[in-house]
């Protein structure tokens, strides 16, 4: 066995252990930090592929579309981790969760974790399915733990939708494996993406269309694409905060992942459906009804929530438009959006704390009260609004550039949401963090940490990229082309 | 045996259990739909077992055994249990009248029809039909989780999707065990539901009628 499987079988083993050692044990104060453990050590093995990585098989692959979002993912864990403990402690003695479902919780999130790392690292498009419908159901189990009824609807409408998401894209992808079969022949082969991407341009082009608008639609719902969105507010508003920032900063993209891999076996077909303009629509329509929704919301969880579908919807855009700068921007758009939001989360789960609420007319002057969860929120708002210096404004303004040398009138509409966006996001961080502070304040308890390590990432990447990440993601959009 | 007659046989299955789905749809009780859920479940494993002899692969018998034990008996025993523990085995109240339902049923089945013949021509004709007669199945359950709101109809309509799912994986010749898996794993999800959320909404709501929920949406505009 070489080091590069050793290490992606740790991957996936560590959260497996991991979850089982949280289950059964019984000190609730040691589960934080062990879930913290956990999640670091994954982490260390997810950095190792960086330089050692094993040959692909007929089930794990590592390439360097998926590394980059094995490292993300396992980073993003990590931090929340750690985020996690301090906030999940708070919540046992406001009284809000007892041991017993503190033990489950982290548990979970260790299961969340091995289905997401499995999914990003499957070769095999059934494995990948049925990963991603193990993180589901994880965080369908989540965001109903707090069992008031406005959580169990939440999750009972996340798992609705989310269900049928993932039976559309089971039927999606006994499309695929039909349209191998004629190709590479019965078994594994005809499953495994490494081989489908090679012999796609023999498949019968009907039988890949028909496919792909089912698993466009099965993980678009995942994605969080208009109109398939119904269910993300309400997961992100009503569950525990830490999962609204696994949900937001990592499943979406594993989703998203599952839509690039088959976009990559559509595009290498020459007579099949261009998949870009669909992707261009579900995006485009998305960034547009969300910076619309930004407006009208009360719930400090639910607006960034909303904000989270403009985001995956940018994303979507710039891989529907395609071309190297796109899908380069689209890459590190998403990368930092995850940290971005998952900060913004972070911020919010201890402000909720705090203040008792998370209506955001009861919060005020958040700065003045707290100063530095206000300023971290502000700054957070500031980088997901997309203004310099931080990252996303780089990000953003590849894709509208691009966009504009191609289809002006879509990068127009593109533009003018994404003002839209920066007005009501700003419109609501003045209320939030500015002003006389009032109501409840209980001094903040809080490991910053997490939220400083990804606010200064975002704002490194706005200044300064490092010449290394940029050329691996330049050569990994080229690869999406 | 000759060709023709294993694929009429698989045909009759096939055409049976989207025959079956639309008996879920007009089902006006709760024990009535249980139990044409059971047969939904039956005819669901006797038709993966026949796929598994005419395709000489013995491993989809696990498939059609579980399918059996556990979607035809042990899930519809839990339900009946559950139901009348709840006190709810008297009406389903639909959202959408039940002729309504119907009509977009039938609707639907001819989409699906007509989606899938021509698009399959290639890929040999058992597994054509079997799509087609699948993607029916898939739909009709969609259509039973948005016309019925009490949770434990549309527990069943997920379920109905889930055996959709089996017909068209076990018809496309050769498919990796990878699904035997993922049924295995479906099952589980079923029992998760019922287990948790039926139990967990009873608590809250001495009700499970989904309807009553929307009351408590967190946030009113």
């Amino acid at each position: 066995m070489s080091a590069g499987s050793l290490v992606v079988a740790a991957i996936l083993v560590i959260p497996a252990l991991g979850a089982a050692v949280l289950a059964l044990l019984p000190d609730d104060r040691i589960g934080g930090r062990l879930n913290a453990v956990a999640s670091f050590l994954t982490l260390a093995c997810a950095l190792v592929l960086l330089v050692e990585r094993p040959a692909p098989g007929p089930f794990l692959i590592v390439d360097d579309l998926n590394v980059v979002f094995i490292v993300l993912s396992t980073l993003v864990g990590f931090t929340t981790s750690v985020f996690s403990a301090s906030y999940i402690a708070h919540e046992l003695e406001a009284g809000h969760l007892t041991p017993a479902y503190l033990r489950f919780y982290h548990a979970m999130y260790q299961v969340l974790m091995f289905g997401m790392n499995l999914a990003l690292l499957s070769n095999n498009v059934g494995l990948m399915w049925v990963a991603v419908e193990l993180a589901t159901l994880t965080t369908v189990l989540m965001v109903g733990i707090y069992r008031t009824p406005a959580a169990l609807e939440a999750a009972w409408k996340y798992f609705l939708l989310g269900s049928v998401g993932i039976a559309l894209a089971l039927f999606g992808t006994i499309l695929v494996y039909l349209a191998a079969r004629s190709v590479v022949g019965e078994g594994l082969d005809a499953m495994a993406w490494s081989v489908l991407v090679q012999h796609a341009a023999q498949f019968d082009p009907a039988l890949l269309n028909l496919s792909f608008v089912f698993l466009l639609l099965g993980y678009g719902t995942k994605v969080g694409l208009v109109p398939l969105h119904a269910w993300l507010p309400d997961a992100h508003a009503e569950g525990p905060t830490p999962i609204s920032a696994v949900l937001s900063g990592l499943l979406l993209n594993v989703a998203l992942f599952a839509v690039l891999r088959f976009k990559s076996i559509m595009s290498a077909n020459p007579a099949a459906l261009a998949p870009g303009p669909l992707m261009v629509t579900l995006g485009l329509a998305s960034v547009v009804f969300a910076s619309l929704m930004l407006y009208r919301r009360q719930d400090i969880k639910r607006l960034f929530a909303y904000s989270s579908i403009e985001h995956m919807g940018i994303v979507t855009f710039a891989f529907g438009m395609g071309g190297t700068l796109a899908n380069f921007a689209g890459l590190l758009h998403m990368t930092l959006h995850s940290l971005t939001k998952s900060a913004i989360f972070f911020c919010v789960g201890h402000i909720a704390q705090v203040k008792g609420t998370q209506r955001m007319a009861d919060i005020r002057g958040l700065t003045a009260s707290h100063p530095v969860l206000g300023w971290s929120l502000a700054l957070g708002v500031v980088a997901i609004a997309g203004l310099p210096p931080m990252g996303l404004f780089m990000t953003e303004f590849l894709i509208v550039t691009s966009t504009f040398a191609r289809e002006p009138a879509l990068a127009v509409i593109l533009g003018l949401a994404l003002l839209v966006a920066l007005g009501a996001l700003f419109l609501r961080l003045n209320g939030l963090a500015f002003g006389d502070p009032d109501g409840r304040s209980d001094p903040a308890k809080a490991s910053f940490l997490p939220v400083a390590l990804h606010l200064v990432l975002v704002l490194v990447a706005g200044i300064w990229l490092p010449p290394a990440l940029v050329s691996w993601f330049q050569h990994v959009a080229t690869l999406l082309n | 045996m000759t060709g023709q007659l294993a694929f009429d046989v698989a045909h009759l299955f096939a055409g049976g259990l989207v025959l079956v789905s639309f008996m879920l749809l007009y089902q006006d009780r709760m024990t009535g739909l249980i139990n044409t859920f059971a047969l939904h479940a039956l005819v669901v494993s006797l038709s993966v077992a026949w796929q598994a002899a005419i395709q000489d692969a013995p491993h989809l018998y696990i498939t059609a055994a579980i399918a059996l034990v556990v979607k035809a008996v042990v899930i519809p025993l839990a339900l009946h249990r559950i139901v009348v523990r709840l006190g709810i085995h008297r009406t389903i109240e639909p959202v959408v009248g039940i002729g309504l339902t119907m009509l977009a049923g039938i609707g639907l089945v001819a989409l699906s029809i007509m989606v899938m013949l021509p698009i399959t021509a290639q890929a040999g004709t058992l597994a054509r039909e079997d799509l087609a007669f699948a993607l029916s199945v898939i739909l009709l359950g969609l259509l039973m989780m948005i016309a019925r709101r009490n949770a434990v109809s549309q527990v069943i309509g997920f379920m109905s999707i889930e055996n959709g799912l089996i017909l068209a994986a076990t018809g496309a010749k050769g498919m990796p065990l990878v699904v035997e898996i993922s049924v295995a794993f479906s099952i589980l999800v079923a029992l998760i539901v019922i287990g948790i959320f039926l139990f967990r909404i009873r608590e809250r709501f001495e009700t499970v009628d989904i309807h009553l929920l929307h009351e408590h949406r967190g946030e009113q505009p």
